[in-house]
């Protein structure tokens, strides 16, 4: 085997590996996300329920992907969930906005959605959002479905 | 009774020492091949022929297998996310079970049969010929020539091809779930990229792989040079790289999973 060649094969199969790597990087994987770190501002929530929210989870307004949430920790004063959110510096928000865990179609990822208010005042970095809305826990759902069931049988005797 | 019970004993006793044995004298085996791959690394050009020789000939098995691996599982999660009505989901399932476990592991076994037994054969019957016993006369370290350029070749090419594996699965699943099932394109990618992780997923494989590397090199030269000197003999030692190689493969998968898993988020 000549050396040029085993040069040549030695070149295309690393080439090959580095190829596969970058494709699982940015095509299979996350990181060809938009977000870069530096470019984002945080801004605080508090929740009463996060149901299955996680810690790099997006954050969502109109169903444009604006963010990430950056943290998530329980706050053992008011005992609810504080949920940091790290949002994309070209977009901002007024300070009135509503934040609510939601989730994308019955079985899909939970994710924070942003619905903008009507202040002139944008949020900060640092800023809380005051208006939050929680998680929806499908098992209280249907425990006060059965609870208001059981209150109308009697009615109809 | 008492004399074949004692016999019995015995031999486990004699199985189980040779087992120990064997182990430390691989344990030793392995630091002699680090500490005597200064030439090899110096001399890259040795490693790289050796890259050749594994690496770049397992190709096209690992490609292909890859790619029906992808498709089989593309076909297999079909029909079962099907019944939950999460056909998009076809691209997660497809891309997280490649990257995570089948990319390094099936990877790391079809490179213990394709590459390891060619390596344990080609020392074990260069041992046989006595070519490591005249390299030894003429001051030349087999060791150094000839068993470290193939270690560093099966280290160096493992991570690539389960990577490639990897990736050619996922492209598998793509031409099973997009092109002839019909999932949407842009959720087959965009949910794919949502699950999975470049750190938790993606390096972990790429870990692993290297650790299947380092296994199955090892257990390879090792049985290389230590077959006895016999056309049965190297016979044997290349069946044994194999059996041992996919036992330690999957063994060592089993701890690594579970390291690996207790960091995730």
């Amino acid at each position: 085997m000549e050396k040029t060649t085993i040069d040549l094969w030695f070149g295309a199969f690393v080439a090959a590996g580095f190829a596969a790597l970058l494709v699982l990087a940015f095509k299979v994987g996350n990181l060809g996300g938009a977000e870069r770190a530096g470019e984002t501002y945080r801004v605080d929530a508090r929740f009463d329920n996060i149901g299955g929210l996680k810690v790099r989870g997006p954050v969502r307004s109109a169903g444009v992907l604006v963010g990430r949430v950056s943290d998530i920790h329980f706050d053992n004063e008011r005992f609810q969930a504080s949920v940091t959110l790290a949002l994309d510096k070209r977009y901002s928000f007024p300070k009135d906005t509503t934040a609510s865990i939601l989730t994308s179609g019955l079985l899909g990822e939970t994710y924070v959605g942003l619905e903008a208010g009507g202040d002139s005042k944008a949020l900060a970095s640092g800023d809380r959002i005051q208006i939050t809305q929680s998680a929806v826990v499908l098992e209280k759902l249907i425990g006060q479905f059965l609870f208001s069931k059981a209150q109308e049988e009697p009615a109809k005797k | 009774m008492l004399e074949r019970l004692k016999s019995t004993i015995a031999r486990l006793g004699h199985t189980s020492l040779e087992g120990i044995r064997r182990l430390g004298e691989m344990a030793r085996f392995f630091v002699l091949v680090l500490s005597s791959s200064g030439t090899s690394l110096e001399r890259f050009r040795l490693v790289m022929r050796e890259v050749y020789f594994t690496g770049v000939l397992s190709l096209i098995i690992i490609v292909v297998s890859g790619l029906f691996v992808g498709m089989v599982l593309g076909l297999q999660g079909y029909q079962t996310l099907q019944r939950y009505g999460a056909t998009e989901s076809i691209g997660v399932l497809v891309a997280l079970s490649l990257v995570r476990e089948l990319g390094p592991v099936v990877s790391a076994l079809l490179f213990a049969s394709r590459a390891g037994s060619a390596i344990t054969a080609e020392i074990g019957l260069m041992k046989t010929t006595e070519q490591l016993a005249a390299m030894d006369m003429m001051a030349v370290s087999p060791m150094a020539r000839v068993i470290a350029p193939r270690f560093w070749a099966g280290v160096i090419s493992m991570p690539i091809l389960a990577l490639l594996f990897s990736a050619m699965g996922v492209f598998g699943g793509y031409i099973i779930g997009v092109v002839m099932i019909g999932v949407d394109n842009g959720a087959f990618w965009s949910q794919m990229q949502a699950a999975i992780d470049f750190r938790y997923d993606v390096l972990n494989g790429l870990v692993k792989a290297f650790v299947f590397g380092i296994a199955v090199s090892v257990i390879a030269t090792f049985e290389g040079h230590d077959a006895p000197p016999t056309a049965e003999g190297v016979s044997r030692a290349t069946t044994r790289t194999v059996v041992t190689s996919a036992l330690v493969i999957l063994a060592l998968d089993l701890v690594l999973t579970a390291f690996m898993l207790r960091e995730d988020h």
